[in-house]
């Protein structure tokens, strides 16, 4: 098998390295109901299949305490105590004695009602606790089975670590010096292996989707956590690159944290504003641990994606709220949600469409169900009396779709003045600018708000007519394509003639050759990953604006992408 | 019966970790203990139940004693949960 998948970057770094699948052999749970006399063996069973799981645990516990640290071990303590827990045994005992359910039939069902109940819980950092009592559930019918789980123990060189999902029983058992990254097919940026990844300061990307049973054990693999990417069986030249980028990376980190507490200045004296993309509230330490001054995109989707129902004001609140607070006074820009055909919500039943980014998605629906909209709307007003935040709305292409949604806005915060609950009166609103059509009247748009932030990725993708997604046509998805560039000025121009200012949260805002041009162009606010906004500023400190106006001048007159890149990475060496 | 309403300050809230501290703390004493939030109410000494009713931070509950030591326990148990750094 060779190939690239995509999953969400869960911890920062790269790795090469040999895979190594765990994968868990499946019991077969009898459906059959037992007999009355053996009621008593079955009790007998689970009671034995506890004790021999509370063994495993205690062990793990002393494992752990010595290759993790006194904290992480404390996390068996609590999986004890719930494995002891009354409710389980009582619960337990109750089914196979009315129901005459088999001891595995019986546990399985007792834990599967404790999960239910957790993953319907509002805060997601609860509701993902849920794989704590999954984990403790499978070992208890692992060991009443007598049936032994594979583990990271048998690890005995370094490798890049494959798993449907790890759980903290998982991870205990390993060598942390045998690791070289995890990926798993489920989870979250919130999920354990994130959390574990990070705090190892090894690369992780989770939520992949079918992966494992792509892999062979010790195929050879590369994982990029930066993009999110997993290449199995390279060729030697994509391994070649890998290296260098690593060894770059590691190099890099070193001289770009020094840099972490200085300004985005050029050496004539222009500021702009380096700030950071998030998907979620876990996300800010590590925005400001790379010195984000700011988030210039927060995307709120997956506040509603993997849940069975939209999420709740409060809950919305509680995400918002705890993003400014942390962010201390610097601003984030909450967009609204930006959801459509080409994801699955299960409660917002969105038809399918032959062409989702065409279709009904983002403000579009909002405007067409306002209930939605208004949730949010009230959610992210509410969080404004904590700290700095702006509003953002996606996928705009007409100025009454702005006076459509600043009403929607108003009337949320009359009820909110009714109610008597505090927030921002002065809070700004902008739009992204992501479709030609809204690129091209900026001068009208921009009389509606207070600033503009353009999103590179679906821009180049409507500006260019290219699928971003469809890798036969990838040569043609151009960034660099003069139609984009010329856009790109435009809007900025555009909102400078009207005493406004343009950020831009795509990824050509992380990209070195295109700050030089885009600084030039006087884009006032880069939003990207936050690992990338080191190399950005050390390039901006570098600079002298004058220069790069001039070279932004210079480039928009090219015939072709590739002769701007030609040009770009020319005046980038003389940077090295 | 002695009880008081205290907030959850830690970051993540009582969930495995934390959590266990607090039912931990909760069965060194011969009071009953219960934890009421919103309007559910809960043996305190039971982590699973804590966990199943996920309780968060910002949260406002309530804690619930009575027995011997019902003084002591609301104040060891309070005491706990706005010393969790986590």
């Amino acid at each position: 098998m060779f190939g690239k998948f995509k999953g969400i970057s869960a911890s920062q770094g790269i790795a090469i390295g040999r895979a190594f699948i765990l994968k868990h052999e499946k019991i077969c749970i009898s459906d059959e109901v037992i007999s009355e006399i053996n009621i008593g063996k079955e009790i007998e069973r689970f009671y034995k299949g506890r004790e021999r799981a509370e063994f495993q645990l205690q062990e793990l516990r002393q494992k752990a305490e010595i290759s993790l640290g006194k904290n992480n071990a404390e996390i068996f303590e609590g999986h004890i105590e719930i494995l002891l827990d009354n409710s389980i045994e009582d619960d337990v005992k109750s089914l196979i004695e009315n129901r005459r359910f088999s001891a595995e039939k019986a546990i399985k069902q007792v834990i599967n009602e404790n999960v239910t109940v957790m993953e319907d819980l509002d805060n997601p950092y609860m509701r993902e606790r849920a794989a704590d009592i999954k984990d403790i559930g499978q070992r208890l019918l692992y060991a009443t089975a007598n049936v032994e789980l594979t583990s990271l123990a048998d690890l005995n060189e370094k490798m890049v670590v494959f798993a449907a999902d790890l759980t903290p029983s998982d991870t205990a058992q390993m060598d942390k010096s045998k690791i070289l990254g995890f990926i798993t097919e489920t989870g979250g940026v919130t999920s354990h292996v994130a959390i574990m990844a990070q705090s190892m300061e090894i690369p992780a990307v989770v939520g992949t989707g079918r992966i494992v049973d792509q892999v062979k054990n010790s195929d050879m693999v590369i994982l990029d956590a930066s993009m999110g990417e997993i290449i199995i069986n390279p060729t030697d030249e994509q391994i070649t690159e890998y290296k260098d980028k690593m060894h770059l990376l590691e190099l890099s980190l070193l001289e770009l944290a020094k840099l972490k507490n200085l300004p985005a200045e050029t050496i004539d004296g222009r500021r702009v504003e380096l700030c950071a993309n998030i998907g979620s509230d876990q996300e800010v330490d590590n925005a400001l641990k790379h010195g984000a001054e700011g988030i210039g995109l927060y995307r709120t989707e997956f506040l509603f994606m993997d849940k069975p129902q939209m999420p709740t004001e409060e809950e919305q609140f509680r995400a918002y709220r705890k993003v400014a607070e942390e962010m201390t006074g610097k601003a984030v820009i909450i967009r609204t949600m930006d959801i459509g055909g080409d994801k699955d919500l299960s409660y917002l039943k969105i038809p399918f469409e032959q062409n989702p980014f065409l279709g009904w998605r983002a403000i579009r629906m909002c405007l067409d169900s306002p209930d939605i909209l208004y949730v949010q709307l009230r959610a992210i007003l509410r969080a404004s009396h904590y700290g700095k935040i702006r509003i953002m709305y996606p996928m705009i292409i007409s100025v009454s779709e702005i006076r459509a949604l600043n009403e929607i806005l108003n009337n949320v915060k009359q009820t909110l003045r009714d109610d008597g609950i505090p927030f921002d009166e002065n809070i700004a609103t902008g739009i992204m600018i992501e479709t030609p059509a809204s690129a091209i009247i900026a001068k009208q748009l921009i009389k509606e708000v207070d600033f503009f932030s353009i999103g590179t990725n679906d821009l180049t993708q409507y500006t260019l007519a290219v699928d971003r997604g469809n890798e036969r046509i990838a040569k043609l998805y151009q960034p660099f394509h003069p139609a984009v560039l010329s856009l790109i000025s435009q809007v900025i121009q555009a909102s400078h003639e009207a005493g406004k200012w343009t950020g831009m949260c795509g990824e050509l805002a992380g990209n070195e050759q295109a700050a030089l041009l885009l600084a030039g162009m006087g884009l006032d606010e880069f939003s990207m990953t936050p690992s990338s906004i080191g190399k950005i500023k050390k390039i901006i400190r570098m600079s002298r604006y004058s220069d790069l106006t001039a070279l932004s001048e210079k480039v928009l007159d090219l015939s072709n992408s590739e002769e701007v890149i030609a040009v770009l990475n020319d005046v980038l060496k003389k940077y090295r | 019966m002695k009880s008081r309403v205290i907030e959850i300050v830690n970051k993540t809230g009582l969930h495995t970790r934390p959590g266990n501290l607090f039912v931990k703390e909760a069965k060194q004493f011969e009071s009953e203990i219960w934890v009421k939030k919103g309007e559910e109410q809960f043996n305190a000494k039971s982590l699973l139940k804590l966990m199943k009713v996920g309780v968060s931070r910002g949260d406002k509950i309530e804690i619930i004693c009575e027995g011997p030591d019902e003084d002591k326990a609301l104040d060891s148990l309070c005491e706990l949960i706005a010393s969790l750094e986590e």
